[in-house]
């Protein structure tokens, strides 16, 4: 894949802001723009969050191995997104009323797993430097498959906040379990062709 | 309470000058109307900033029940609806509504009265003086606006139709059309839409039936042609576009409360103590404000309409 597709797509990324900063000055948003800043934002976090989980899969199904070096970006943006859906709430909606947003996050259950989804990014894009990969070596990925949690908290969060209609979220939920799936189903295949090396090794070894 | 009088006596006369000044200026936008057939359902060319096609109304009286707060502004008020026969999106049902035939619209009156009939909306409004009514509405979902409304007492239409002693509550059913309500095709709620008061509920001056807003017949996204308002509960219990009012002994089975009865009931009340079971009801964004203000008991309505749940647990009054 040629050099310039990633800067490509880091611009494509960043689509979703330009166009919520644009309508803005142009008095785009509607009656109540905080509330579609609010929803835009956690859209763009859950979609990319998505994303970025189906990259793994995607490059080992199609053998695209050049995938992989999008996925700590899309990851990365995930973060910026749900860092901007967070503080939409923060500041636009709350605007830093500390006791009300206590109780949001303790009363609210849809509120408690998307600040807890937030929270679980924390460190995730704090480890996603080559540094940290290298300094934690074997728990990065441990670390790195609470993705799979977050994800399912995001699409919670989504789930019980709608007031009828569930097709958006159910939508998100059932990409979630087809990426859980494929996960699965490629560990699975690929314990089934490595069983017969691990055999003989183990053979090798009880021979040697 | 003075709900209607003779239209000789001077809006002036009755109520306060800051209101009576806002009244002028409002009457004014919709100065070449006249009192067409009824409603005076008529087409000009409204010099309305943002009305594609305004369509006015008749000769308009003023109310004491009318809020003087600021209203919020005629764009948002016709582009941000819950109206979920058309879409679950606030913005769609402007543009999904546009076609939608509200001419001719006939009502169905029935259940326990001495005059079931079937009406023409004509018909039904003919008999009464068009009132503008400024009222809060408060949206279940904390966000609120002030609205001009246009319509008729609701509980001068109610005694033309003479309920019987079994009438103990009022239910009111919009319409059911999927071919050009595009949101009915999915099952996102219990279609046809039905909502309900109790009789002194729905026999309280404040309860309208409203026929328009900003002094033109109510857009199709806000509930045309037909729409209840009742402005100390939330929005919900408004219904839009209304083909049939019932009266019955027994409490009718409300869309939203069967949709999610631990989080809608029957009364919904505006009431800022009772949180809805997701989020807090405490406080509210008026559309066009940054800041979020403090929700009124009652939507700010309390003094008029306490007396009628005196007695009641507040907790059923969700």
């Amino acid at each position: 894949m040629p050099k310039f597709v990633k800067p490509i797509i880091f611009l494509l990324c960043l689509v979703p802001l330009v166009s919520l900063v644009w309508s803005g000055f142009h008095g785009a948003l509607g009656a109540n723009p905080i509330e579609k800043v609010t929803h835009i934002t956690g859209d763009w976090a859950l979609r990319l969050l998505l994303l970025t989980l189906a990259v793994t899969p995607a490059s080992k199904v199609l053998g695209w191995g050049f995938l992989l070096r999008w996925r700590r970006m899309l990851g990365l943006y995930a973060f910026f997104y749900a860092a901007l859906h967070f503080l939409t709430y923060l500041v636009l909606d709350q605007f830093f009323d500390f006791s009300e947003i206590g109780k949001d996050i303790h009363k609210r259950p849809y509120i408690t797993v998307g600040f807890t989804a937030f929270l679980l990014l924390i460190p995730l894009a704090v480890t996603s430097t080559n540094t940290m990969m290298k300094r934690l070596g074997r728990n990065w990925k441990r670390l790195h498959q609470l993705v799979y949690v977050i994800a399912l908290l995001a699409v919670l969060h989504f789930l019980w906040l709608v007031k009828a209609d569930n097709l958006e979220p159910l939508i998100y939920a059932v990409i979630l379990i087809l990426l859980f799936a494929a996960r699965v189903w490629l560990q699975r295949r690929g314990k089934a062709i490595h069983h017969p090396a691990e055999k003989t090794a183990s053979v090798n070894r009880f021979l040697g | 309470m003075l709900i209607k009088r003779p239209d000789d006596i001077k809006p002036s006369e009755i109520t306060d000058e800051k209101i009576h000044l806002h009244r002028r200026r409002f009457l004014k936008t919709s100065a070449h109307t006249t009192l067409a057939a009824v409603a005076g359902i008529h087409l000009t060319d409204l010099p309305l900033k943002d009305a594609a096609a305004a369509v006015s109304l008749g000769k308009i009286t003023s109310s004491p029940l009318s809020t003087d707060e600021k209203t919020t502004v005629f764009k948002d008020v016709i582009s941000y609806n819950n109206f979920y026969e058309f879409s679950t999106d606030k913005e769609a049902p402007a543009r999904l509504a546009k076609n939608f035939r509200t001419s001719p619209w006939t009502v169905s009156v029935e259940g326990e009265i001495n005059k079931p009939a079937q009406y023409q909306l004509e018909d039904l409004l003919k008999p009464h003086q068009l009132e503008e009514r400024i009222y809060r509405f408060r949206c279940v979902e904390a966000w609120s606006m002030v609205i001009p409304w246009v319509g008729i007492p609701l509980r001068d239409v109610i005694k033309r139709f003479e309920p019987n002693s079994r009438a103990k509550f009022v239910e009111f059913t919009t319409l059911y059309d999927p071919e050009q309500m595009p949101g009915q095709r999915r099952r996102t709620l219990n279609w046809p839409y039905v909502e309900g008061l109790r009789m002194d509920e729905a026999m309280h001056p404040l309860a309208i039936l409203a026929v328009g807003l900003y002094g033109q017949v109510l857009p199709n996204q806000n509930g045309a042609p037909l729409r209840l308002v009742v402005p100390w509960k939330y929005g919900f219990k408004s219904i839009k576009s209304i083909v049939k009012i019932r009266f019955a002994e027994t409490q009718p089975q409300t869309t939203w409360a069967l949709a999610g009865p631990g989080e809608y009931g029957f009364y919904a009340n505006v009431n800022p103590q009772v949180d809805h079971p997701r989020w807090s009801q405490s406080r509210e964004r008026r559309i066009g404000e940054f800041f979020k203000r403090d929700t009124l008991m009652l939507n700010g309505y309390a003094e008029q309409v306490a007396h009628l749940y005196q007695g009641m647990d507040p907790k059923t009054l969700f």
